[in-house]
Formats: C-alpha cells, structure tokens, sequence
C-alpha cells in the first residue's frame, strides 16, 4: 500500500541502551526517547510474562504496548534480546497490525544484515546505510 | 568563463595538475586541500592568490572547475613571471613560463625551481622533482618514452620516491609505469583532436585532445574520439572521455594499488598509490573496460585480487570469514566505518562471508575508494557476483524450504539462510530470464509444499490472521458470480499481498506477485488457483478459525519467525483460494476452454482443437482435466507416475491433477499421454490448474515447457499428438496454418491476458478496501479491548 508511517523507530541493546534511535525530526525528538524508554518497561515485563512457552517458541512480535493519546508504540524483541521500538501516530488508523509485523520483520532482518558485517561490532551505534534505508523507509515521509 | 588560449605544453601541465587536484574526480575540484597547497606551493603572496581565484571565477562558483582551474594556472604564471593581474593578460601574453609550485619543504627543490624559472623552457614542469620531471616535456615535444616517471605531476618530493618505488616494482606497477609514458604523446595529438572538436573551450579541447590522444594511443578498447568531447564536467555530461579519465584513474591506480594492498608494504604502496593515482591521471589506461564502466574489474586486478584470496582462502570457491576479511580489509587504513559499508555493499547473500566475486568487489571498491573514489550506494553492477552459484544454492533451499524460494528478497526470515538471499537473488534471474518457462516453473515447485505445509497447517493450526483476509474471501467467492471468482482467486493473490504481515504469506503473495506480474498477469489466476487447487479441504477449516486471530497469528507468527519458515502461513493462504478456481475455471472468459474442460471424454478432441498446436493443447487438455476431475472429486489423489514428471515437491498438485486426469485417462484415449504429458506439463508450467486463461497461458508457454518435457515424454507425446491430430480433423489452426494459428491464438491469448489483467485489477481493489474495512474494524475492537491479546 503506502509505506508504512512510523513517527519513531528504536532499537535498543540487550542492556537497554539505544543502538539506534531515529525520528521525525519535525516533532520533539526527545520525547520520542523519552517514550522509547518508558515502553522498555512494557517490553520487560512482557517478556517475562511469556516465558509459558519457555522462550523456545516465545513471540518475537509483542504486538502493542501501550497506547497513549497520541501515538501508539509497538514492541519487537528478538531472541538475543535486542529490542525493536516502532512509535506510530495513533491518527494512523489505517496502518494494521500485519503492516507493523512487516515493518519489524523489516528492521530484523536489516538488523541481521549489520550484524552480519565483520565490521561491525556488537554493541556499537548502527552507522550502516542499508539499514538508514530501510528506517527511512518506514518513517514518515516528511519533507 | 573567460576563453582561454594555451599552448600544448601548458594545456598538458594544467591538465595533469588539474587531474591531481580533482582528487574526488569529479571534473571540478573544489577548494580543497590539493588545490590550495598548489596554489600555496606556487609561492605567491596570499593575496594574489586569492585575487587569482576572484579572477578565474573559482569563488563565483564555489570550486575550481577545469577552466576555473587553467584560468588559474595561468594567472599564477602570469603573477609569478611578475606580470600584473588580469584577465586579458591570459591570452595575451605569449611565451608565458609555466606556473611553477614548489613543495615548501625541498629547498633543493625549490632552487630546481629557480633553475626552472627560464621561460624559453616552455614545458618546464615544475622542477622539484627533478628526477621526476623529465626533460623532454621542456622542448615542447613530447617524447614518448621519454619519461618514465610521471612527468605531469606538479611537484611532489613525494612523486620522486614513489616513482623510484613504482618503477622498482615493475610486476604490478608496470602498469603505472607505462601510463607514464603516454603523456608526452599527449601533445602530437592534441592538434589532431583539436580540429575534432567544435565549439566549447579552446581549453576544453586540448585537454580533451590530449587525453584523447592519450586514451587512444594506450588503451587498447578506446573511448577514442569520444575522447575529445566530454571532459568539461561543467558543459556536458560525462562522456567517454571523462570517464576514461576517471576510469583511468581508477583503473591504473587499482593496479598500481595492487602492491599496495598487499599488507607487507601497505604504508609505501598507499603512498605510491597516492601518487600514482595523480601521476597517472594522464595516464593512458592499461585496462579498457574501465572506459565506459569506472567500477569494472581488470583482469590484471582480477588476478590480482584472487591472489589475495588464495593467500586467505587457499579453495578459490570457498568462503572468507568474515573475521578473516575484516583483518585483511583493516589493513587498507580505511576508517571502519568505510568499511563497514563496503562490506555491506559487497556481501551480497549477506551470509558474513565473501566468495572470490565478493571479495573482488570489496577489494575493488577498497582500492577505488583509496583513490579518492566515493562509494556508491548500491553496488555497481560489474562487481555484482554473479549468480550462478547461486543458483547452485538455489537448488537446495529449493527443496528444504520452498519458502526460501519464494521468500522475496526484503522478507526473508531473521532466520534465513545463506541459501535464501542467494535464492532471493537467483529467483529474480530467473523470473527475468525466462519469461514464461521460468515462471513457470519456479510457481508450481513453490506452491506444492507449501500446499501441502497448508494443509498440514490448516489441519494442525487454528487459522492465521491472513487467513482471515482469505476466509472472508473464501466467504465471498461462493457468493460471487462466477466471473468474479476468478478474480476472487486473484484476490487471493492480492490478499496475500495484503497480508503483508505474515512472514510466509509475504514471501508467498512477494513471490506470487513479482511473478504474476511478469507473466503478464496470465499467470495469476493460474498461479493462484494452482496454489488454490490442490488442498480444497484445507479451506474449510479455515474459516473456522477466523476470530481467533490474533493469537493464531502470533503463534503462527511466532512459528514463523522462530523456524524462519515461513511456510506455514504461505500455507494458509492457499488453501483458501482452492474453491474459487473451481468455479472460475468455468467462468472465465475462455469459454472455449472451459467447454473442452467440461468434456473431457470428448475434450481431447475438443481441447486440441482449440489449442493452435498439438502440443500446446495437450497441457491445456490437460488442465481442464485436471479441473475437471479435480472439481468432481475434489480429492487430492496421488499419482506417482504423474509425480514423476512433475518436478519435485510438487506432491499434492500433480497428484490432484493425476487423479483427473487419471480418470480422464480411464476414458481410453489417446488424450491419456497427452494429459499426462500435460499434466505434468501443466505441473511445470506454474498451475496448470488454471481456468480457461491458463490454457492460454499455457499456449503461450507450453511451447517452452513442453520442449523440456518433451524430451521426457518423447514417445509419449509423439503418440499422443499423431493420436490427437487424427482424433481432430477440425482443429482450426493445427493443420496447415500452425504460425498463423499460433499468432492468433497468441493475440487471442493476450487479449486474455488483458481482460484477466483487469478484472484481476478491480478484484484487487475491491479486495484492499473490504480489507481495509476489516482492518479499521479490527483495530476499532482492539482498541475497545487493548490487552486483550495478552
């Protein structure tokens, strides 16, 4: 359809800092971190909540964390615990559940791909243009 | 820009100094560093210099352009030999002495600079490099041979060493050396090439001359005249001659790089790569596929970079670890983070480990970016690996995972495998390249496992969320008239696109689409209903497990990604679509088809004659056999000798379409080969199980399909079609006037195509908004119940 408008896209360390947070610009950056780190919360105890399947099968895909008024925030973590943030705007009523699921499978996959590289290292900032494609790709085309 | 007149020997130095300064290569040098320890170099008070920029109308630009960069060359000559500053000086005064740069820190240089100073030396290059500057340049004829150190380079101690240093390693500097040689040529030509070129510069010409003549006289596969026209960056776009200065550069300094790279003399090689890189701007290049292509690879720096490859990785047709790359590339001192996009750019299965066409490009595109060469952003495509040994790997994903196969490119599972990119790329080749044959087949092996996944899926698990998109689907198809049930099963196909979310519903609807799309759309609702066909009773279940969405999805999602298969949810959409077909099949447009599938009995004959060929109408006989007796029994039966032809994995499909046909074949006719030969025809060319169109579309490609298969049921089908040409006496276009009846039918075919195209179109739409409909309603009851899910 249309690309998919992700107002904020974080992603965040097994020991929860940030390794790469972007969003629009236009709008205050800061809360958007501010929020990111808030939804951790939400990621961790989820986590944790699922772990009836004994994380063999647990979903990477948390789905929802918590909605606010403006924006709601989705949450993704992968099996090493690198956790995937996604702020959208809650006036984007027509994204779905299936977009986001695509958007994360989007940004694991690219993740994987930074991985991959030798030059990388874990733990470091993501400074690679593949995955800023990709990012920029799902945020909000904004002039 | 004021017009600007220099002799040959001046137009040769500025031109070599201008090619050093453009580090970037871009034609126009900004006012880096280069250019202004030139300018510095040329021991000319601050002031003049900076009115020698004013003047030659670098600060109205902001950079020094190639005739910004002469103006300004000539007016440091002019400022140096005393003169005062000013435009009309520039053509006006004759036997100027070229503008001489010293590099501060020789003194001995800088006296050579004084010896220089004579102006009757009219090619005098700057002295310092004495040893570097060869003499002859100075008669004002250019010697060939005379130089064998760079002789355009304006002074650089360091030139003197470095050249000493190329021209002691002949083996892979030899290359340089030669380049050496060639500007001295410059100057014979540049009168040649001058009358060549019309209009532009007088500047521009010479230069272009030169390098022309340059290009000409050593590289073998010249851009030659094209040589004169397009080095103004400024004036026109990058034509061959500028490229094959670029290329130039970044040809010969790859080579001249080669020792360099090499990690025992990795400091001096990047020193000497350095000058190299300016002292052989005018190089002519050694190699000549650079001319129209700056990123490809020379054989010499081929071998050279499979050298490097042996030293890391003694089997040239193994894998680099990534580590062992990540030492080797460390010593080229490019930041990590150059690197690190290097890497990016040339792991193309991105599997963290670089083949020999890998570390080709990632060598390559080291050397190039050590020459001041940016980085591009996509790969270029002479370093793209070829995919040849993709396809190997192709192979194998095929089988293990269809999902692999049908992955899209940007899709694929966290968990994907080396295999599956390479598939990725592979699956594009092959959808491109063969049109029809290729799609075709791919289609039928992709879908028959994955058939079969959904079915076992469908069985073992409630129903996904994309089955949801299908189940209303699947819903309405059965309300629909039958013409819209066709496009229902397009729908399907949209549906899958839709439902993006699901990782194998992705690779499936990316798979399905990109080949849909390439078949001309002939292919969908035959793809869509083949994928439909073969599990019908999957369906059913489907629709039960509707509301239970979420969580289904989660756990199909989380299967998914966990095992990185995707295959589950692709199966779940499938199934949906089987009943539609059913019915489209006698909906479509193709009535003529559809009757001859109702009349299997008798549709041999019938069929035949709608086919223009034999041949061709053997798959289509087939396939409304296979429709037929599918949609009569609606029971998947299991034919091991049609399996035998089919391709593997096709396990569910064939067998359906054995079984029809099989019971078409009780019916004792000749048909029997031919459908069978059909089927498995059909079964290779991506769903034979088409309605009416897919006959059509068969047509099309039964040619290519049933040449492949032709070989397997040789006999057979000789049988066959002498049996269906006597059984057809009427066949239209079979006798007699087979190209003409092939044209027809092809035209009849496409005009289809474009009907099916449309409706399939409409459908889509259609499909988008109710599942948009859908969607805002599930996230309203989401909303209502947000942990609902939890």
């Amino acid at each position: 359809m249309n690309t998919n408008m992700a107002v904020c896209i974080a992603v965040i360390a097994k020991e929860n800092y940030p390794l790469y947070i972007r969003s629009v610009p236009t709008q205050n950056e800061l809360k958007f971190h501010y929020t990111v780190h808030t939804s951790l919360d939400v990621v961790e105890e989820k986590i944790s909540a699922v772990g009836k399947a004994l994380g063999d099968q647990r979903e990477l895909y948390l789905g929802l964390l918590y909605p606010t008024e403006d924006y709601k925030v989705y949450g993704y973590v992968t099996n090493s615990k690198v956790k995937f943030v996604i702020v959208v705007d809650s006036s984007n009523t027509s994204l779905r559940d299936n977009e986001i699921r695509s958007m994360f499978r989007k940004l694991h996959n690219s993740f994987t791909d930074v991985m991959c590289n030798p030059f990388h290292n874990p733990g470091d900032t993501i400074q690679s243009k593949a995955f800023d494609g990709i990012v920029s790709g799902m945020m909000v085309q904004t002039a | 820009m004021e017009s600007l007149t220099l002799s040959d020997v001046e137009q040769k130095y500025y031109s070599d100094l201008f090619v050093y300064c453009d580090t970037d290569n871009t034609k126009k040098v900004a006012s880096n560093g280069r250019v202004l320890d030139l300018f510095r170099a040329a021991q000319l008070p601050s002031e003049v210099v900076l009115q020698i920029t004013e003047l030659c109308g670098a600060t109205r630009l902001g950079h020094f352009g190639r005739s910004q960069f002469y103006i300004a060359l000539k007016l440091i000559a002019i400022a140096q030999s005393g003169l005062p500053l000013r435009v009309e000086s520039l053509n006006s005064v004759k036997d100027l002495p070229l503008p001489r740069f010293v590099v501060g820190k020789n003194e001995a240089e800088a006296r050579h600079a004084a010896l220089y100073q004579d102006p009757d030396s009219q090619g005098l290059y700057p002295a310092p490099g004495t040893a570097v500057i060869p003499r002859p340049p100075g008669r004002g004829h250019q010697n060939k041979k005379g130089h064998p150190s760079s002789t355009s380079l304006p002074v650089h101690e360091v030139i003197q060493p470095l050249a000493t240093t190329i021209e002691s390693q002949p083996e892979p500097t030899s290359p340089v050396v030669s380049p050496h040689q060639s500007p001295p040529t410059s100057p014979h030509s540049w009168r040649k090439h001058k009358r060549q070129h019309s209009g532009g510069n007088a500047e521009r010409q010479p230069v272009v001359a030169a390098t022309g003549a340059v290009w000409t006289q050593f590289r073998e596969p010249q851009t030659g005249p094209v040589a004169g026209d397009g080095m103004w960056p400024s004036h026109s776009p990058p034509l061959p001659g500028q490229e094959s200065w670029v290329s130039f550069t970044a040809d010969t300094p790859p080579s001249s790089t080669l020792p360099a790279m090499h990690p025992s003399s990795v400091q001096e090689s990047t020193t000497i790569r350095t000058v190299a890189s300016a002292a052989t701007t005018n190089e002519i290049q050694r190699q000549s596929s650079t001319y129209d292509d700056p990123w490809k690879i020379t054989d010499e720096q081929r071998q050279y970079y499979i050298n490097q490859f042996k030293t890391i990785q003694p089997d040239l047709t193994g894998f680099i670890p990534g580590s062992a790359a990540k030492e080797f590339f460390t010593k080229s001192k490019l930041p990590i983070l150059e690197l690190s996009h290097i890497w990016e750019l040339s792991d193309f299965d991105k599997d963290g480990a670089l083949t020999l066409d890998e570390f080709c490009a990632a060598f390559h595109l080291v050397v190039a970016r050590k020459n001041g060469y940016d980085l591009p952003e996509k790969l270029p495509e002479s370093l793209m690996p070829k995919l040849i040994d993709l396809d190997d790997s192709a192979e194998v994903p095929e089988q293990t995972a269809d999902v692999g196969y049908s992955a899209s490119p940007v899709e694929v599972t966290p968990n994907k495998s080396p295999s599956m990119p390479s598939l990725n790329q592979a699956w594009p080749e092959m959808n491109q390249s063969n049109e029809d044959t290729a799609i075709v087949h791919p289609v039928p092996i992709r879908m028959t496992p994955s058939k079969i996944h959904m079915q076992e899926m469908e069985l073992k698990r409630t129903g996904s969320d994309h089955n949801h998109p299908t189940s209303p689907l699947l819903a309405k198809p059965p309300e629909l008239s039958e013409e819209a049930k066709l496009p229902a099963s397009m729908k399907f196909v949209a549906a899958n696109t839709v439902g993006d979310g699901y990782s194998s519903s992705d690779s499936f609807t990316s798979d399905q689409e990109p080949i849909t799309r390439q078949r001309s759309q002939s292919g969908t609702s035959p793809e869509a209903l083949k994928v439909v066909a073969p599990p019908p009773p999957p369906p059913r279940p489907h629709p039960s497990h509707s509301r239970s969405s979420s969580l289904d999805m989660n756990r199909t999602f989380a299967a998914t990604s966990a095992t990185g298969q995707p295959q589950p949810s692709t199966i779940a959409y499938p199934p949906a679509v089987p009943p539609r077909p059913l019915p489209t099949q006698t909906s479509v447009p193709l009535t003529g088809h559809r009757v001859e599938a109702e009349s299997i009995p008798g549709g041999g004959a019938v069929l035949t004659t709608t086919s223009p060929q034999q041949i061709p109408q053997q798959p289509n006989f087939a396939d409304f056999s296979q429709f037929q007796a599918f949609a009569a029994s609606e029971q998947p039966s299991s034919l091991p000798e049609v399996d035998k032809h089919i391709e593997p994995g096709q396990g569910d499909k064939p067998s359906e379409g054995a079984g029809p046909l099989r019971t078409v074949k009780s019916d004792g006719q000749a048909d029997e080969r031919p459908s069978a030969t059909v089927n498995s025809g059909a079964k290779g060319s991506s769903g034979p199980l088409a309605p009416p169109p897919k006959p059509v579309r068969r047509r099309l490609k039964s040619e290519d399909e049933l040449r492949p298969e032709d070989e397997q049921h040789g006999p057979q089908k000789s049988n066959v079609i002498a049996a269906v040409l006597a059984t057809q006496p009427s066949i239209p276009r079979s006798v007699g006037k087979d190209k003409k009846a092939i044209q027809a039918s092809i035209r009849r075919n496409k005009e289809t195509n474009t009907v099916l195209a449309r409706l399939n179109s409409e459908l889509q739409q259609q499909l988008k908004d109710l599942l948009e409909e859908r969607i805002s309603l599930e996230v309203q009851l989401e909303q209502l119940r947000p942990f609902s899910h939890l």
